[in-house]
């Protein structure tokens, strides 16, 4: 990554810069650091959505560039999330067990302690055993590990498993669906381990952090979210910009050919899918503590539709246009839902953006693919003149990509 | 003479349709070789099957002097031990700029990791210029490859093929729509090509398999009906009872 890199890729800078005014102001109007203008509940739906951001750009890697439509990505953002939850909850109840238990006439033994942990967090589901998938969750190395492992290792078995069969297009698709809804289902049971259908809550308490108000940590996690966005799109721009990306695109656009050309077409599929996975996982685990809460619900097979319907309306292949639609579908979809839209009476019916906006958000949809292709982010080719040759009219030779029509009649 | 590539005995079907039936074919180092046939003749299937994109029901396919089985090999372990393949449709990535087309073709670590820290030596550069301007593409290097005309992406396609330097290219149907001019400048790059390795060419048009002026197989339902000069398969009755007569 050298000087080079950013002067091929202004687009890059040009992203860094916004991204770093927009934390800045963020700062500065917020409750915790600066004049208060923000609400702290604000500036967590900001940080939130930077994460959300960060997802679709890597959405936009796996379907934009390589040409994989993953409906399941959001189950490795939503096991990043759990991986970080374990940790936040047990460390949370162990301060204050022990803080409890000090009380006590005689000191509680580790047993009791790590005892009493497990019926505070498995009451709710009716047990009070730590079941093996806490093994590490003690430990906050260990699960910031897991945060990168788990999203990586399924993505690499599921992977390894649909690319070496060649599934793709649509059928790929419902395979990835199919697996966030089985993910999802097995997670909603309350043996699965991590609290069934309540899910994990409390993460945006930190441990230890109970004298920092909550409008200090909304901002602190506002700068990680800006940083982990930050550093994503580098590495992704990065990633597209030289020859990797050049055999992306071929597979996106003729996979046979590609492996004419002596690529192993599955590895690249899967080491994107891997790679993306990661991004996705790292996504979630800085989400959820905003949030706090994650539950099974969040990886039902509409979250990674959404996901895709944000990248289509931002703009496919171009990481910015995947940023500007996460962006402004969540926040006009936050807006929408939040009931602050008047409601417009029509006399016999009255519209109610809450219930409509689904139906807003699909009709955008379904006009971006049909009459803008390339989504918002196609507005930025107007202004930089970056729009090929008009080639309407019927192929003239042979073949598809011999002169058209009206090239040949100039 | 060493053979570069052996078929031998082998048959495949589609659905209970023969599509090749007990092929054997056989061709050296550095020869032109032309494959001509009706439609249906199975040579498309021909190519699929030594490419590995079709996996044949019998028969042996036997490469290089270290004799390896093509059979046991994915297409892209086949393509980077040597074979190279054109289609009959120009498939060059229109979305990208014909540098990034060549610079994918030329013969470099084909591995995930490798190419994702790949940065193009000097010498890199220098061999997608000279093939541009041996497929006549030198001033359009930077352009988007899906804006050349029909007969410069079936040029950059064969400059692809030759940046992958292939010990063996199968080239299906390079003279289709193509102007005179073309097909001469097309007829001189495979020649140069066959100098120092095997060319093996599909074509449906006798007059540019005579300007190649190489041995021919014909084949007909899935095997070789005659193998020669060109003047010898004309003159064979069975060639002309089922392709030429008609």
């Amino acid at each position: 990554m050298s000087r080079s890199f950013f002067l091929k890729n202004p687009s890059v800078l040009v992203f860094i810069a916004c991204l770093a005014l927009f934390t800045l102001g963020a700062t500065i109007l917020s409750d915790g650091f600066g004049v208060g203008l923000i609400s702290t509940s604000f500036i967590k739906t900001l940080g939130k959505t930077l994460c959300l951001c960060l997802v679709a750009i890597a959405m936009d890697l796996v379907w934009g560039y390589a040409g994989i439509l993953s409906l399941g990505h959001m189950a490795f953002f939503g096991l990043g999330g759990y991986m970080i939850g374990m940790w936040l909850m047990y460390e949370r109840t162990r301060l204050i067990i022990t803080e409890s238990m000090s009380n006590a006439a005689i000191p509680p033994t580790d047993q009791e302690v790590v005892d009493a942990i497990g019926t505070q967090i498995f009451g709710v589901v009716g047990s009070s055993d730590f079941p093996t998938i806490w093994l590490f969750s003690a430990s906050l190395p260990m699960q910031l590990a897991l945060v990168v492992l788990v999203p990586g290792l399924l993505a690499l078995i599921f992977g390894w498993l649909a690319f070496r069969s060649r599934v793709t297009g649509v059928y790929l698709s419902i395979l990835t669906q199919a697996m966030t809804l089985a993910l999802a289902l097995y997670l909603f049971q309350n043996d699965s381990g991590l609290r069934g259908n309540n899910g994990l809550s409390g993460l945006q308490n930190l441990p230890g952090l109970d004298a920092v108000p909550q409008s200090t940590l909304s901002v602190w996690f506002l700068w990680a979210s800006a940083l982990a966005l930050g550093l994503g799109y580098v590495l992704i721009a990065w990633v597209v910009s030289g020859k990797f990306g050049s055999v992306i695109r071929g597979i996106r656009d003729d996979e046979a050919r590609v492996r004419f050309l002596g690529y192993s077409v599955e590895g690249y599929k899967l080491f994107v899918f891997v790679l993306t996975a990661i991004i996705a996982g790292i996504a979630g685990a800085l989400y959820y503590p905003q949030a706090g809460i994650i539950n099974p619900a969040e990886m039902a097979p509409i979250a990674s539709i959404y996901l895709a319907v944000w990248v289509a309306i931002g703009g496919r292949g171009r990481i910015y246009g995947a940023v500007i639609g996460a962006a402004l579908v969540s926040l006009v979809s936050t807006w929408f839902t939040s009931g602050q839209v008047p409601s417009i009476n029509l006399g016999v019916y009255t519209v109610n953006w809450v219930d409509w906006w689904q139906v807003v958000l699909g009709l955008s949809f379904v006009l971006v693919t049909l009459y803008a292709p390339k989504g918002i982010g196609g507005l930025f080719d107007l202004i930089s003149g970056r729009t090929p040759p008009n080639r309407h009219g019927k192929d003239l030779g042979p073949d598809a990509g011999s002169l058209q029509e009206q090239e040949a009649e100039q | 003479m060493s053979t570069l590539l052996e078929v031998s005995g082998v048959s495949v079907s589609f659905d209970g349709f023969r599509a090749i039936n007990n092929l054997s074919f056989k061709i050296g180092p550095a020869e032109m070789r032309a494959i001509i046939g009706p439609n249906g003749a199975g040579k498309t299937t021909f190519m699929d099957i030594v490419t590995g994109k079709t996996r044949p029901d019998e028969g042996r396919v036997i490469w290089g002097d270290k004799s390896v089985n093509l059979l046991k090999m994915s297409e892209a372990k086949i393509a980077q031990a040597g074979v190279g393949r054109k289609f009959q449709r120009p498939t060059v990535f229109e979305d990208q700029s014909v540098f990034d087309n060549l610079m994918m073709a030329i013969k470099n670590d084909r591995t995930p990791w490798g190419v994702l820290f790949f940065k193009p030596k000097s010498s890199d550069n220098a061999r997608a210029e000279e093939l541009a301007s041996e497929i006549g593409l030198a001033d359009q290097l930077h352009r988007k490859s899906g804006e050349l005309s029909h007969g410069q992406k079936q040029w950059l396609e064969i400059g692809m093929l030759l940046a992958q330097d292939p010990q063996l290219l199968l080239v299906d149907e390079p003279a289709a729509g193509m102007t005179l001019e073309e097909r001469e400048h097309t007829t001189a790059l495979l020649a140069e090509a066959a100098k120092t390795r095997a060319v093996v060419v599909v074509e449906h048009d006798m007059e540019f398999v005579r300007r190649l002026e190489c041995k021919v197989t014909v084949l007909h339902e899935g095997s070789v009906l005659a193998e020669g000069s060109l003047d010898h398969v004309t003159q064979n009755q069975d060639v002309i009872d089922v392709y030429l007569g008609r």
